[in-house]
């Protein structure tokens, strides 16, 4: 191809070439952006935005699982002292620094997503019976990570503190996870 | 532009294990094109274009359709309101299958005007033909898979065109379906067929274009290259046409995708499928309207298909129908005229092709099912006997410098001239 663009000796003609080639590479990729977004998540996926869940059955010191745009959400009804150990820690070293307070919206209520910050396993301790790990939060079964009782990272190889979703208290017993408006 | 030293070096230890670049000199750049070519021979390349721009559609929208007669519909519906941007994807498909086949019917009629086929290429013609045929099924299963009203009857009419077959036909179709009627195994293996089947075509067109760079291309004066002064290379004059003839393309495609996206659709197909319900009209998709239209004017449900079938099938031994040796129509004023009786003679099989198939209509269907063959069978042969043709130049240069220049200075010091 260079072979070509040397027999091309004049100005005019290089301009016309470079300013069609980066006009053509501009269609190009606008064409194909209709092709990119059409594999990013539907109207319809987007939708089901936000999960409402009935308190009223998660008695003190249980945890309840659901499921929110198809994300594990852990919903843990804090004895008092998960919360106070949870705050008592707050100046603790940790991996992650954040405050109980920082956490939370009603302390006995903590609401966080269920996936390891690792690499994406299911930490279990949200049951009764499962697994808590040393920090009397969750245990990640895949490489060991441990949380405490605000779902921080204390030990291990994740780097964050599990994520909270974004989340409402309609009443007193009902709970919205996602987008607080729908 | 200079070539970098390292960059050359590169290119060269590359080339010497794996001749890419002297290969692609040799086919696309340096390649010696006759210089005579009208826009008639930008067809083939705007057909490999939309054969990509199919493919590349075609495998978006595949993730996110799904082939189960329970959700076909509405996962097609969902990619038309839900997904983003899945209308501009099913409208492309769309009305890309219908710009292919326009594409595709102007290269062959271009092949048959200027005598394409005949010797040295009647394999590249067999291969187009091959092409064509694949296309079609191609296109038939397609037209399936959104599962509206007209994706089931125009599937189970089709299908049942194999019921005609002797003592195996009511087995073969069954084995065809999966099942007794068309049904989610039906669908699901039409499914597979339609994403697996461009990709033989690609192969197709793989040998279809192997063939074109052994004969070279004709051209319009039918007669072969001589000399190097006959030719052109590929690049820049043929790729730069062959670029200013797809931005032409796409403006009218891209007219309908936007502006007219259901013109070639049928409403029926908006219709969830319903095998309880016929629609009051059956028609095939406008490209198979002229074959449709011969099944119809045989009384005969063997003979109708053996036909329809023929009528395509014929295309494959053209080249030894067509007995003349001279190729391009432009020196035979008889085969000029017949060539385009027999255009008008296919459009008006198209036109009959949804017309209800019942008096004078049925007697247009058959006098024009008759002289389809009849062009093919008796007159191509005859005319390659009796016909009295032109001259023939025997230089494409020399001619090419009467059309141009009107003298016959060298064109090339001309061309520098001016540019200068
Ligand atoms: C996917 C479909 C097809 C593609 C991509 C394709 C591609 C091409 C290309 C790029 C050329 C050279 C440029 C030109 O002459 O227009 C060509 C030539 C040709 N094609 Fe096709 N083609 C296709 C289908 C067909 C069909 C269906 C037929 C006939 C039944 C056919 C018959 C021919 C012939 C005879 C030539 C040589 C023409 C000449 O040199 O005058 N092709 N094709
Ligand atoms: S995924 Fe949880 S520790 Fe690795």
């Amino acid at each position: 191809m260079s072979k070509l663009l040397g027999k091309i000796s004049c100005p005019k003609r290089e301009f016309l070439l470079a300013s069609t080639s980066t006009l053509g590479a501009v269609g190009a990729a606008a064409a194909a952006w209709p092709f990119i977004d059409s594999i990013n998540p539907a109207a319809d996926v987007l939708a089901v935005s936000s999960t409402e869940v009935d308190l009223s059955s998660i008695a003190v010191g249980e945890g309840l699982g659901v499921l929110w745009r198809g994300k594990p959400v852990f919903i843990k009804h804090r004895t008092a002292e998960e919360i106070k150990q949870a705050q008592d820690e707050d100046s603790v070293e940790m991996i992650d620094p954040q405050t109980d307070a920082d956490r939370v919206q009603k302390t006995e209520w903590l609401v966080v997503i269920g996936i390891c910050t690792h690499l994406g396993c299911l930490p279990s301790g949200h049951l009764p019976g499962d697994k808590k790990g040393e920090f009397g939060g969750w245990f990640c079964p895949c490489h060991g990570s441990q949380y405490d009782t605000s779902g921080r990272i204390r030990s291990g190889p994740a780097p964050l503190n599990l994520e909270i979703p974004p989340y409402a208290f309609k009443d007193d017993t009902t709970l919205i996870i996602g987008d607080a408006e729908a | 532009m200079k070539k970098d030293n390292n960059t050359s070096r590169l290119m060269t230890w590359i080339d010497d294990r794996l001749p890419i670049f002297s290969y692609a000199n040799k086919n696309v750049i340096d390649y010696p094109t006759p210089k005579n070519l009208n826009y008639w021979w930008n067809f083939g390349s705007i057909a490999g274009i939309i054969l990509v721009i199919m493919i590349i559609t075609g495998i978006f929208l595949a993730m996110n359709y799904q082939p189960h007669t329970d959700v076909a519909f509405q996962s097609v519906e969902r990619i038309m309101r839900d997904v983003n941007y899945g209308w501009l994807l099913r409208y492309l498909h769309m009305n890309g299958a219908s710009m292919f086949f326009i594409v595709i019917y102007i290269h062959m009629f271009r092949g048959m005007y200027f005598g394409s086929y005949k010797n040295p290429r009647e394999i590249l013609w067999i291969m187009g033909v091959a092409i064509y045929v694949t296309m079609m099924a191609t296109a038939f299963m397609g037209y399936v898979l959104p599962w509206g009203q007209m994706s089931f009857w125009g599937a189970t009419v089709i299908t049942n065109l194999f019921t005609t077959i002797p003592l195996v036909g009511d087995y073969l179709v069954t084995w065809i379906w999966g099942g007794f009627t068309i049904d989610s195994p039906t669908i699901n293996r039409f499914f597979v067929w339609h994403y697996l089947m461009p990709a033989i075509i690609v192969g197709i067109v793989i040998v279809h274009l192997w063939a074109l760079h052994v004969t070279k291309s004709n051209n319009p004066l039918g007669i072969d290259i001589k000399s190097k002064k006959d030719t052109i290379p590929f690049h820049p004059y043929y790729t730069i046409k062959d670029l200013f003839g797809f931005g032409v393309f796409l403006i009218i495609f891209l007219y309908f995708v936007f502006f007219q996206p259901n013109f070639f659709a049928e409403a029926d197909n908006y219709i969830p499928a319903n095998p309880m319900v016929t629609p009051p009209h059956i028609v095939p998709e406008w490209y198979f309207l002229p074959f449709y239209a011969i099944l119809r004017a045989i009384p005969d449900k063997l003979g109708g298909v053996i036909a329809m079938g023929g009528g395509v099938m014929i295309l494959f031994i053209l080249p030894w129908l067509d007995t003349s040796k001279v190729r391009s129509a432009r020196y035979r004023p008889i085969f000029k005229v017949m060539f385009w009786v027999f255009v008008a003679d296919v459009l008006f099989l198209g036109w009959l092709g949804i017309r209800p198939s019942e008096g004078i209509y049925l007697t247009w269907g058959r006098i024009a099912t008759f002289y389809y063959f009849f062009h093919f069978l008796v007159l191509l042969p005859a005319l390659g006997k009796y016909e009295k043709c032109y001259p023939v130049p025997d230089d494409i240069s020399e001619e090419f410098l009467k059309d141009h220049c009107g003298d016959t200075d060298d064109t090339d010091g001309k061309e520098e001239k001016t540019n200068a």
